[in-house]
């Protein structure tokens, strides 16, 4: 089965694992702008990191027939630093009109603090004016309830912001009820231990149906899977949902809410 | 709701809750070999398990908040944001 992974850092996976992944039927992905385990020390670091997501890895990804987009930012742990922020948060219309980039994003929070929300709050104003979608972090284990519950507030804050442009990923138990509800789309990420279980995520589209909901592997440098969104199809497909719920999950959902941007130009794979 | 019965879940994963359960048994028997005193921790960790063999329904979203921060729908003053 054919499908797209919405939210993979794949600047931290290697060459072999996009070959991987194109064996698996990935054939798109989109990588959201985050933390690269250190605190960068300036705006240049950024503006390399900006070059690396919207000139390199499309490259890399192209090698092997997956199309490769982007979200930019600067991501909610180094959003301490708010002179910093708005360094990078200035720079980013530079880079918004390259072909694979997708909206702001993956904003959100951490630790749930001042300056993060602060931050947050300024990304919001610059995707409202640049009239960008949003891709949404929500915090880890302990803090994703409250932060959870900050963020959409913050969104339903602003009416420039409307919830079907916007997806709130990390999504698990206790929070998607309320992401779903308030019209945003959901994002559950396939992730040991901080996130959630292809199981679990297998339980929650049972009881929650699969409209505005996606699933990604994160991917990230962290003990992740890059292929987990296979397995999702695999736990899936035990249970015997059907082909084309299972499709429209990781495959039609993504396409759906990437298309709301122009620069998502995807070419499907045809039998031609 | 789903189409599978107890039967067929159970059938599936009796063996996977087996080995989780003892899994849970031994953390607690190394917890119980150690010395010093007690951790804080462990009374959230003992409200879980209460939770899990109670009659209510949503095991995983009770103990998802049983672990989580409240939300204050005052949070942006009492940030001052």
């Amino acid at each position: 089965m054919y499908y797209i992974d919405p939210h993979i850092h794949m600047v931290s996976r290697t060459t072999d694992d996009y070959e991987t992944l194109a064996r698996m039927g990935c054939v798109a992905m989109s990588e959201p702008a985050f933390w690269a385990g250190f605190d960068r020390g300036s705006v240049d670091g950024f503006r390399d990191y900006f070059r690396q997501l919207t000139e390199v890895e499309p490259r890399r990804a192209a090698q092997f027939g997956i199309q490769h987009f982007t979200w930019l930012c600067i991501n909610a742990k180094e959003a301490e630093n708010v002179e910093l922020s708005r360094e990078v948060i200035a720079m980013i219309p530079e880079f918004i009109k390259c072909q694979n980039v997708l909206g702001i994003g993956e904003i959100g929070l951490n630790k749930n603090t001042r300056n993060e929300a602060t931050v947050f709050l300024e990304h919001l104003e610059l995707a409202a004016r640049l009239d960008q979608l949003i891709l949404i972090h929500t915090p880890h284990l302990e803090d994703k309830f409250q932060g959870s519950r900050m963020i959409l507030d913050m969104l339903q804050g602003d009416s420039r912001l409307k919830p079907e442009r916007v997806l709130v990923d990390h999504v698990e138990e206790h929070t998607i009820r309320h992401v779903l509800d308030a019209g945003f789309w959901a994002g559950m990420t396939l992730y040991p231990i901080t996130k959630c279980t292809p199981a679990r995520a297998a339980d929650m589209i049972e009881i929650y149906g699969t409209e505005r909901l996606c699933v990604n592997s994160a991917g990230d440098w962290g003990p992740s899977k890059p292929t987990a969104v296979p397995d999702l199809i695999i736990e899936l497909r035990r249970r015997d949902h059907g082909e084309s719920a299972i499709r429209k999950i990781v495959y039609e959902n993504p396409i759906k809410f990437f298309k709301q941007s122009s620069n998502f130009k995807f070419r499907a794979p045809t039998d031609e | 709701m789903s189409n599978r019965s107890v039967s067929q879940i159970v059938d599936r994963e009796y063996l996977e809750l087996r080995g989780k359960l003892l899994e849970l048994a031994a953390s607690f028997d190394r917890v119980d070999r150690a010395s010093g005193a007690s951790d804080p921790r462990l009374n959230l960790i003992r409200q879980g398990l209460g939770l899990l063999t109670d009659d209510k329904p949503e095991k995983a979203l009770r103990l998802q908040q049983l672990f989580s921060r409240e939300y204050s729908v005052n949070w942006r003053s009492e940030l001052g944001v």
